[in-house]
């Protein structure tokens, strides 16, 4: 009886994570908990990534005078949440500044409000910012001339338990970041 | 050419047309989808030791349905940046991918501050297979 019981729960585990569905962006496995935060917020609030547990979080990296990758990105993203429907209420958005001589609390207010007046900004000290970066391995760098940023174009993926789950590259559409932020919601 | 040598060409010929033949229709597959890449361990201690240790390329090639999917692990006993992310020790990073086309990756692994990932379609037509048959032979 003992051998049929092992057999059955091999088989049900086995099963499982073959059903178990897949996220279109990438997994790292095992998962570490993303390294927490606490940034001046765009609602002049402390932006503390931990506060958010119990929400699914895109976090992604950018800046409010990018003319092409964020903007994409964030139009996606409220596209995103939007499709989500009621579930986008457990949906949050972090978009963290990589130029904060320019991205000031209240103009990345008014940037992501032009998208979703749901999504935060982070901004603070170029320190500060720099430290958040390395510890998700962000790449960012000033072009020649002040012309803007070279910067990672990728979000992140993290649980409700504040698991670092997943990276989005940057050219997907909604559709598959509201198909892994319902998994992620579901479990 | 001599008769001999008309009789070696010919007798060449026919394998190699078999082969060309082939390798243009018969389906394609791969073991794997996954295309994996490791850092060693002492990975760390050998690039503190002034060794380049070079492990991804700057480019690399991926076909939807053969081998479509960039598996990075990391297997050494420090975080590393590995490709375009962060990864601690013992985690691994599974990216498929679902579309053709290029991917550009800010990597600071690499002198051009870029990793391209090109996916490039399954080879569907004779002249596709043929010629991945042939890319695959020179590049492994």
């Amino acid at each position: 009886m003992k051998t049929l019981l092992l057999a059955w729960a091999l088989l049900a585990g086995a099963t499982s994570t073959a059903d178990a569905p897949t996220l279109v962006a990438g997994v790292f496995e095992p998962p570490r908990i993303a390294p927490d935060f606490t940034l001046p917020g765009s609602d002049s609030k402390e932006l503390r990534l931990s506060s958010y547990r119990g929400k699914v979080v895109i976090l992604g990296f950018g800046f409010s005078s990018c003319p092409d990758v964020c903007p994409v990105t964030l139009a996606v993203l409220a596209d995103a949440r939007r499709k989500l429907g009621a579930d986008g209420s457990d949906l949050q958005v972090i978009y963290v500044t990589v130029d904060p001589r320019r991205d000031d609390a209240k103009r990345l207010r008014e940037y992501l409000a032009s998208f979703d007046p749901t999504f935060i900004g982070g901004t603070g000290e170029p320190e500060q910012l720099a430290a958040v970066r390395d510890s998700y391995g962000i790449f960012a760098k000033e072009r020649d001339g002040g012309a803007g940023f070279s910067h990672s174009s990728y979000t992140y993926l993290i649980d409700r338990e504040g698991n670092l789950r997943a990276l989005m590259p940057f050219g997907h559409k909604s559709d598959d970041y509201v198909h892994d932020v319902r998994i992620l919601l579901s479990q | 050419m001599t008769p001999r040598g008309r009789r070696l060409s010919l007798s060449l010929a026919g394998p190699a047309l078999g082969l060309t033949a082939w390798a243009a229709l018969a389906p394609v597959s791969a073991p794997s989808r996954d295309a994996v890449f490791e850092i060693p361990k002492g990975t760390w201690a050998r690039r503190m030791s002034g060794d380049p240790v070079e492990i991804l390329p700057d480019q690399i090639r991926l076909t939807l349905g053969i081998r479509d999917t960039l598996v990075l692990r990391n297997r050494d006993d420090v975080p590393q940046t590995f490709g375009p992310t962060l990864m601690m020790p013992g985690q691994s990073f599974r990216l498929p991918f679902a579309q053709a086309s290029s991917y550009q990756f800010a990597c600071t692994a690499h002198a051009s501050g870029q990793m391209t990932i090109l996916v490039e379609p399954f080879p569907e037509t004779p002249w596709a297979r043929l010629r991945f048959r042939v890319r695959e032979l020179f590049e492994t």
